[in-house]
């Protein structure tokens, strides 16, 4: 090895001479270093043809090599870049065909069919977890659990709008609007007796006496909630008679004066919701997809 | 300008030309080679009957995560294996060098045996070392020509097939074939085969040697593990050097008699121990890093004291000790009797763990978001991601319990009532149990239990918590 303090030994110098004495080494770089350098510059100006590589005033220059993609059902061919390798990747490698061939698939059936099927469920559900996290996941919770009293949890077996598949579809594609208007004038006696019916309804203890007085008030309410309090799935009305609830956590509540006062409360400001249509945002196997997965949630009808 | 003088940082190659040999270790040499290459190149073309599965005896299908071994399918979950494979193979690696020394880098090591096979090659088509040898220093006339071209013709040709075999571990060797020579073959596996083509072309054929010497951390670790009562290739200095050390079959030193009295030893320098080695090392010079303990030196010493009518073992596997002071060494130590129990307990725990590989897994995640719901009914509900796997080759049919839960309703998400597993596959559930409310808050630990339908396995079960709302 070459030892620059090794005086005994003669090195190779650049020849220029400063101060009389100060010499400089020249120590070559080894050939393989310097072939490998040139085979790099050569490399790189066939990167720049090939790649795009310059920048030009506004523009770039941008390679010869292109990439088949589909748009608008015609094949045409683009500059290579990522994106454009990206676009035809997902139009074209064997993934995305097998994707392509699995969303087909499921698009033709019924639900029944994709019920039935494992395959087909698995796809639907892993697919439309993506979706749902994209689109619904933003008011209804990562799980759907929820978040009152906007928006209702859909993890459990309670449907404003119907359980069916056909209904949740509905929901998805056209939206929805809840909309239960506010009885400010109900005050009072007249609002602990009502909200005490309504508790009496889903088998809470209240007093007996306050919710058969409060059974007179419910006549207003019957025309949406149904006599029986058992709701319409056609206005969205809620189902007073089960023990889930879609707009005040019940539940949770400590007391029954707590739980009532909860319940006077929609009662008096009413609850007005919108769920956005996503039919004009969504492909139709993409609603299909989200229905199966919105209805294994919580278990639909 | 000033011309320097310096030391080269690299040693140049001398060409070794390794002289051809009979003997016991050169014939146990070329058996290992033989089985070694039977087994390595015909084993992909082997098919074994799977039903289902893969018709390849031996396939390492990395896609679809699975390894085929004859009747074993090896699962990723049973990785582990390959953990005791490896602690085995390393504790066996151990054991043997410091009984027999480096009998791995002699006998069984891949660089050993291609670099052997190639030297078959080469001596088939140039002939013996001295031939060797000439055409080495002949200009580049039409013989040598031909000749090297040759070799390196029938090198690339089997460095190809190794390559080609190698590749045909990871997916179906015939269809790999028929796809190869049409073009059809992924991208991977074209690298794959070229890329071992020319690693083994120009290792095998041109680096040779300088991987054990230079590049194998084997060589240099496996020296760390000798003591003196290990067997390795030695020249016996005492009878070899005599009083006034080696000498030529001269005048007056024809017979041993002559030579004792004359104060020489039995070796006659004739270097064949060193025109042998495929390493090109002196074993006279004693034990030595490049030294792979191939044994091919004491078939060659063997040779020319058969020769002299003297006794054989003048180079022989002998321990430094039993050169040193001619005491044997002992078999029974504490370095082989904890090096065989060790050995021993891996390889028994390994069997029994194959032969009670588990026909099913099954896995249990709670679904946490939300932990529980309050249904229509009043009772609360928690759901449950299942993932039951199934090993066995056949369709297991399933049932789905719980215990431990008192009252519990369970529900398999999409109205499934029974379960089927395809034969080898594994199976999603979204399970729902409901229960009564009770307490906030509080939570029950259960157990989620799986039965086969047609009774041939044990029932398993596995731990799971139910929580109420909060």
């Amino acid at each position: 090895m070459t030892n620059p303090t090794n005086k005994s030994k003669q090195v190779e110098t650049t020849g220029h001479v400063w101060d009389g004495d100060l010499r400089e080494y020249n120590n070559p770089l080894p050939n393989w270093w310097l072939w490998a350098f040139y085979a790099t510059i050569v490399f790189s100006i066939i990167y720049w043809v090939i790649y795009p590589a310059w920048p030009v005033g506004k523009s770039f220059t941008r390679g010869i090599a292109t990439v088949t993609v589909e748009e608008n059902g015609q094949t045409k061919e683009m500059p290579w870049n990522s994106r454009s390798q990206l676009i035809a990747e997902m139009q074209s490698s064997p993934a995305a065909v097998k994707q392509r061939e699995y969303i087909e698939k499921v698009a033709a059936a019924s639900y029944e069919e994709i019920f039935a099927n494992p395959d087909m469920m698995a796809f639907a559900r892993s697919m439309a977890k993506g979706y749902f996290g994209d689109y619904c996941a933003a008011c209804h919770g990562q799980g759907g659990q929820g978040n009152l009293p906007f928006f209702p949890n859909l993890a459990d077996d309670d449907w404003l709008w119907g359980g069916q598949v056909e209904q949740i579809q509905v929901s998805l594609q056209a939206g929805r609007k809840g909309n239960m208007p506010a009885f400010p004038n109900i005050q009072g006696q007249a609002l602990d007796d009502l909200a005490s019916y309504v508790l009496s309804l889903s088998g809470e203890a209240v007093d007996a006496a306050a919710a058969e007085r409060g059974k007179q008030g419910y006549a207003m309410c019957m025309g949406c909630h149904g006599a029986e309090g058992k709701g319409n799935p056609m206005l969205g009305a809620a189902n007073l008679t089960d023990k889930a609830w879609s707009v005040i956590n019940i539940p949770a509540a400590g007391s029954i004066e707590e739980k009532k006062k909860l319940v006077a409360g929609v009662i008096n400001k009413g609850i007005a919701r919108e769920m956005p249509a996503f039919g004009n945002r969504l492909k139709p196997e993409e609603i299909k997809m989200l229905t199966v997965y919105v209805h294994e949630l919580g278990g639909g009808k | 300008m000033s011309v320097e003088t310096e030391e080269k940082l690299y040693q140049k190659r001398i060409a070794i030309h390794p002289k051809s040999v009979k003997g016991t270790f050169r014939t146990f040499k070329t058996g290992v080679l033989v089985l070694a290459y039977a087994v390595f190149f015909l084993l992909p073309w082997l098919r074994w009957d799977r039903g289902d599965g893969p018709s390849q005896a031996v396939l390492f299908d990395i896609p679809g995560r699975r390894f085929y071994i004859f009747e074993l399918i090896v699962h990723p979950q049973d990785i582990y294996w390959l953990a005791g494979a490896l602690i085995i193979f390393a504790w066996l690696l151990f054991f043997v060098t410091g009984v027999v020394g480096r009998a791995f880098c002699g006998y069984f090591c891949f660089q050993t045996l291609w670099t052997d096979a190639f030297m078959f090659i080469e001596r088939w088509i140039q002939g013996d070392r001295q031939k060797r040898i000439n055409i080495d220093k002949m200009p580049w006339n039409p013989e040598k020509i031909s000749k090297k071209g040759l070799t390196w013709a029938a090198w690339l040709l089997f460095a190809w097939i190794t390559g080609f075999t190698f590749t045909a571990y990871w997916t179906d060797a015939y269809g790999l074939l028929n796809d190869f020579f049409t073009g059809r073959a992924p991208y991977p596996a074209y690298f794959t085969i070229g890329f071992l083509t020319l690693t083994t072309f120009v290792v095998a054929g041109f680096v040779r040697e300088q991987v054990c010497i230079y590049m194998c951390p084997y060589s240099r670790f496996q020296a760390v593990m000798f003591d003196k009562e290990t067997l390795i290739p030695s020249y016996d200095y005492k009878r070899g050097e005599g009083e006034k050390g080696r000498a030529h079959l001269g005048r007056g030193l024809k017979t041993r008699e002559e030579r004792q009295a004359a104060g020489y030893g039995d070796c006659i320098d004739c270097g064949l121990c060193v025109q042998v080695c495929p390493t090109g090392i002196d074993i006279r010079n004693g034990l030595q890093i490049a030294c792979i303990n191939c044994g091919l030196c004491i078939d060659a010493c063997n040779e020319i004291m058969d020769k002299q009518g003297w006794e054989r073992g003048l180079i022989r596997y002998a321990s430094e000790q039993e050169i040193e002071t001619g005491s044997k060494p002992r078999v029974f130590k504490p370095k082989t009797i904890g090096y065989g129990l060790a050995i021993l307990v891996v390889t028994v725990f390994l069997i029994y763990s194959i032969l009670h590989q588990a026909p099913m897994d099954f896995s249990v995640n709670q679904v946490r978001n939300p932990l529980a719901v309050t249904l229509a009914d009043g009772r609360v509900q928690n759901s449950y991601e299942i993932k039951i796997n199934n090993k066995v080759p056949r369709p297991l049919r399933l049932d789905l319990g719980v215990e431990g839960l008192a009252d519990a309703e369970i529900e398999i998400a999409g109205g499934k009532k029974d379960i089927e597993v395809p034969s080898d596959k594994l199976l999603h559930l979204l399970v729902r149990v409901k229960l009564p409310a009770g307490a906030k808050n509080s939570q029950q630990n259960f157990r989620f239990v799986l039965t086969d339908k047609d009774g041939q396995i044990k029932p398993v079960a596995m731990n799971a918590t139910f929580n109420m709302p909060r």
